[in-house]
């Protein structure tokens, strides 16, 4: 730094805030340049940016914020200005501004990250009403709604992006078509017998693949909306149609202020990003480099790092280095369809080249490796149905490793595997995440400074947070790196048990034990202190001892109160209510669905003035009584049972309500029962101890109004049954539930909602919610589909045995403590005088009684 | 060990008759009413059947909820000492002599419990 200060920052405008944009953002802001300049953002779309790569999870489940890349208060803590909803609509390179309908603004540099946008071809009616493009979250919120009208869809591209928008459309229900005009499937990444197998399992998905379709004109239709009519006068009908026939740069502004654009469209730049303007700087998929469009982000990540060196330094050798092209490689699932794609697939830019291929058509499965003329390089691979070779090949690729001696062997189907290329093989400069530019090395220099696990490898060099490619790939390189270094991952579950609660859970299970003694007598970690002199067995903590209470009852559904689990318990299952601060309990019994008679409400209404308790309506649709003393309880419940109410398991890691709506007894819109629903499966499933609280919720329609997907277990009535949803929460980190699966029956619901509970209580850990336990799956969604929808681990029947345990072994367990005295003692504040605790003050506050 | 210059408030602990066994829960706690030589305490006895010290009585009151609950929390054992957990914010106390684990400045009052019979007695 020179001793001068500099005494006015020079402005900087950034055009678009998309994911590139946003980067180069991050990047700035990192590289300390918010002091060299002003930085002024302008982006067209009204959101933030977010994340596009995943934009169709938006359809599953996510929601604009949580596909959100940053929040606004990150711009401003770090005095950058964003104008949202405000396009730039020209730019005076003479005067140096940019122009936008709220005025001028001057720049002494200049960025466009304006990205690209979807190319619809000029085809007479593709302007029509329910013509639809797949780019924005904007494009896809007009999508949901065109398609609540609509019973067809068709994608016209089958691309990469048309089978996205594919399997959107057929999430929404629709009859779904793709029409490609090429003579296969993805023509870009993969072949004529890669592209045969890819259309035999979409097919099998039910989704009509028509291939060689050129769409002469859109007009009406006679039984939709729309009807195709194709060049061979064929026609297709449908409600709605999507583009997705490729994108186009968006360099209207640049064209219009003369910069250099390529012949087929794209800003040109060189390698520091510069364009011919060299005040102006191009970015992302706007950018055309050497004479390629890079569509994805990766590339565009690596532009933006480089377009921040030229930035910052003046000199031609920018320090964060320049962009070299990048490897457009990928590796992708739809609809559930491996595809990979790795360098020259097709064999056609390198002279020479040979391949090897292998074709299964039964698993459906087609691998392609070409190689070098010497047989010594891999230049290519191309993947469909399993992509489970693909890290080892990019590695290959990528790091013009040695051949093994008989390449064939990498895509050969071999008794022991495939021979993996391990970690340790892997040079220091293997690049392991494309989009944040992380290598080898990079993870083990993180490892020596300190970090200890993935989580905070992922923190440091941000690997993995971009289009996750790597993840598998990243995880594998840091345990082999911490196992070298001797880092153990000691998961015990406390001092007392060297198992992690998954474990313990099968050994509780596997060997019949009972008894938290006979578990820590058989199982208990022998190196740990024994209790004073005596052999006496270790007493367990509050750590092991709750968590095994929850599993014994998870699998037996014992009385919680048995003398034999009472020391067990947190002081809420011990005396069946939840404890407040200032040592009383707060009382709820069960309401089912949240339907409650008049006459119980009169009863609820009658115990609260009776012992003087507070009272308030949950969340869950139900009546929280607050202020019980401990000596009360008994009575309370007594008066509670005797007009029929049961444990409400406030207190419990169970399940706790089924949220519903009024469905369609009551309701114009409602399409199923979702009370009757709601009403059934609660009873089901009370009682039932989990890892943690788990909560439903059922609504009779789309309206959602039960909020099912903000839920552990999310129910939604569909005109042909119902849709299940998992894993959702609210609360401190809210998570949306996603679909598991559609239109089911009762009797498949149910069966799924056994399977996937109890999957749940099997692996998952302590005091973890759902939604958490869903994070940490390795497998994630797809995994528990296999498992509880596909049965893939053989495991069903079993689970359901043990659901059928729980739910034939239920009893109130209020119910069971009030007829035994010896239970009921318990509840005696104090054993030597019946008074009760002078300590505890109430006020009075709107009419009711609360701690002073 | 009274003498004549000790002042008349200092008191000795004497031993006073409490409950018996069955009012105990085995493994877990009870809360009692003691009259002690600082006056009436609300005092929380753990029982550890079988273990060399089956008794331990402390203060029933949590200093940091200032609730009286501790009797209700969960008893167990830390590197070899039993403790018990606070129910309200889970600090550990060790029972042999009140110390809280995580708050070195914070102990509770301790006193001696032992049967005699069937009775449980308390030095108070
Ligand atoms: C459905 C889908 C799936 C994808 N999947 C993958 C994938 O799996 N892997 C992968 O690597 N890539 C994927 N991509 C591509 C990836 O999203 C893009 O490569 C990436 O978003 C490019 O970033 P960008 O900033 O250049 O453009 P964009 O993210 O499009 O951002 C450009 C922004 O600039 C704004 N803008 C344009 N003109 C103006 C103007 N005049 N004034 C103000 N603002 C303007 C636009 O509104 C837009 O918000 C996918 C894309 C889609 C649509």
């Amino acid at each position: 730094m020179s001793t001068t200060s500099l005494t006015t920052k020079q402005s900087l405008i950034i055009i678009g805030n998309g994911m590139v944009g946003h980067h180069l953002v991050e990047q700035l802001v990192e590289q300390g340049a918010t002091e060299r300049y002003d930085i002024v953002v302008f982006g067209e779309e009204r959101h933030l940016a977010y994340d596009r790569v995943h934009l169709s999870e938006y359809f599953s489940g996510r929601d604009a914020a949580s596909l959100a890349l940053s929040t606004r208060g990150y711009y401003t803590e770090h005095g950058v200005t964003l104008h949202l909803h405000a396009a730039v609509t020209g730019i005076d390179r003479e005067r140096s501004e940019v122009i936008t309908d709220q005025g001028r603004h001057p720049y002494n540099r200049l960025v466009l990250a304006t990205g690209s946008t979807p190319f619809v071809p000029p085809i007479p009616g593709s302007d029509r009403e329910n013509c639809l493009v797949y780019r924005t979250l904007d494009d896809l919120d007009a999508i949901r709604a065109a398609a609540k009208n609509a019973t067809t869809g068709v994608v016209v591209g089958g691309g990469l992006l048309g089978l996205e928008a594919a399997n959107a459309l057929r999430g929404l229900d629709l009859d779904t078509a793709v029409v490609e005009f090429a003579p296969r499937l993805m023509p870009m990444q993969v072949d004529s017998e890669g592209g045969g197998l890819l259309q035999e399992k979409i097919e099998a998905l039910g989704v009509q693949v028509l291939t060689g379709r050129v769409t002469q004109r859109i007009e009406n239709g006679e039984a939709s909306f729309h009807r195709m009519v194709f060049q061979d006068e064929k026609v297709l009908e449908t409600d709605l149609i999507v583009f997705s026939a490729g994108i186009r740069p968006r360099d209207e502004l640049a064209r219009d202020c003369g910069l250099e654009i390529g012949e087929r469209g794209g800003v040109v730049i060189d390698d520091r990003c510069l364009t011919s303007d060299p005040a102006i700087l191009a970015v992302g998929e706007v950018a055309l480099w050497n004479n390629s469009i890079f569509g994805l982000v990766a590339p565009g990540y690596q532009m933006a790092k480089a377009a921040t060196g030229t930035l910052l330094t003046s000199s031609s050798e920018p320090q964060g280095g320049t962009f070299h092209g990048a490897d457009m490689s990928t590796k992708l699932k739809l609809m559930g369809v491996d595809v990979g794609a790795i360098g020259d697939a097709h064999g056609d830019r390198t002279p020479g080249a040979k391949m090897f291929r292998y074709l299964d058509e039964i698993k459906q499965q087609y691998r392609k490796l070409v190689v070098s003329s010497d047989g010594r390089r891999l230049v290519g691979a191309m993947l469909v149905g399993d992509n489970s070779v693909y890290d080892t090949l990019l590695q290959y690729y990528a790091n013009g490793l040695d051949l093994p001696e008989d390449p064939a062997a990498l895509i050969l189907p071999s008794s022991e595997g495939t021979p993996a290329l391990g970690p340790d093989a892997l040079p220091e400069t293997a690049m392991i995440c494309s989009c944040h530019n992380v290598t080898k090395g990079d993870i083990r220099a993180t490892l020596d400074a300190g970090a200890v696990d993935l989580g905070t490898v992922k923190d440091s060099t941000r690997a993995s947070t971009g289009c996750g490619g790597c993840t598998a790939l990243l995880k594998s390189v840091v345990d082999h790196e911490l196992e070298a270094r001797g880092v153990k991952v000691d998961k015990s579950i406390c001092e007392h048990f060297h198992y992690t609660r998954q474990e313990l859970y099968d050994i509780v299970r596997v060997e019949g034990i009972k008894t938290f003694g006979e578990l820590i007598d058989k199982h208990g970690s022998p190196d740990t202190h024994k209790l004073g002199s005596s052999s006496a067995p270790m007493l367990g903590c509050d750590i092991c001892k709750p968590a095994v209470a929850s599993i014994l009852a998870s699998c037996f559904n014992e009385p919680i109160t048995d003398a034999a689990h009472i020391p067990l318990q947190d002081t809420n299952d011990t005396f069946m209510a939840n404890m407040q601060k200032n040592g009383t309990y707060s009382v709820v019994p069960r309401v089912p669905g949240g339907e409650i008679t008049p006459d119980k409400l009169v009863v609820l209404g009658r115990v609260a003035k009776k012992y003087e308790l507070y009272t308030k309506i949950t969340g869950g649709q139900r009546i929280d009584l607050f202020g019980a003393r401990l000596e009360d309880l008994p009575a309370i419940w007594g008066e509670l049972i005797e007009a029929g109410f049961e444990t409400g398991h406030a207190y419990g890691k169970s399940l706790r309500t089924v949220k519903s709506c009024v469905g369609s007894t009551w309701c114009r819109y409602g399409v199923q029962d979702s009370v009757g629903m709601a009403i059934y499966l609660e009873n089901r499933y009370k009682g039932l101890r989990a890892p943690h609280k788990i909560k439903f919720g059922v609504s009779g329609c789309t309206r959602e109004c039960a909020e099912a997907q903000s839920k552990d277990v999310g129910i939604i009535a569909t005109e042909n049954g119902w849709n299940l949803y998992v894993c959702g929460n609210g609360g401190m980190r809210p998570r949306h539930a996603e679909l598991l699966a559609t239109d089911m029956d009762e009797e498949t619901m149910v069966r799924t909602i056994d399977r996937f509970l109890m999957f749940y209580v099997r692996t998952a850990d302590r005091l973890q919610r759902t939604s958490v336990w869903r994070e940490n799956l390795e497998g994630g969604l797809d995994y528990i589909k296999q498992v509880v929808v596909d049965d893939s681990l053989g495991l069903g029947a079993e689970l359901d045995s043990q659901m059928q345990t729980v739910v034939d072994n239920y009893e109130c367990e209020w119910a069971n403590a009030i007829k035994d005295p010896e239970k009921l003692k318990r509840f005696r504040t104090f054993i030597n005088d019946a008074r009760p605790d002078p300590d505890i003050i109430v006020t009075e506050e709107r009419g009711q009684l609360r701690p002073a | 060990m009274n003498t004549a210059t000790a002042a008349a408030k200092t008191m000795t602990r004497t031993w006073q008759s409490l409950c018996i066994r069955a009012d105990l829960v085995p493994f877990s706690g009870v809360a009692a009413w003691v009259e002690t030589t600082e006056g009436p305490a609300q005092v929380a006895i753990f029982y550890l059947p079988g273990y060399d010290t089956e008794l331990y009585a402390l203060d029933h009151h949590d200093p940091f909820s200032s609730a009286n609950v501790i009797a209700r929390g969960i008893v167990g054992d830390l590197k070899g000492q039993p403790v018990v957990a606070s129910p309200i914010y889970k600090q550990h106390f060790r029972l042999e002599d009140g110390q809280c684990l995580e708050d070195e400045s914070v102990t509770l009052r301790t006193w001696k419990v032992s049967f005699k019979g069937d009775e449980v007695w308390i030095e108070a």
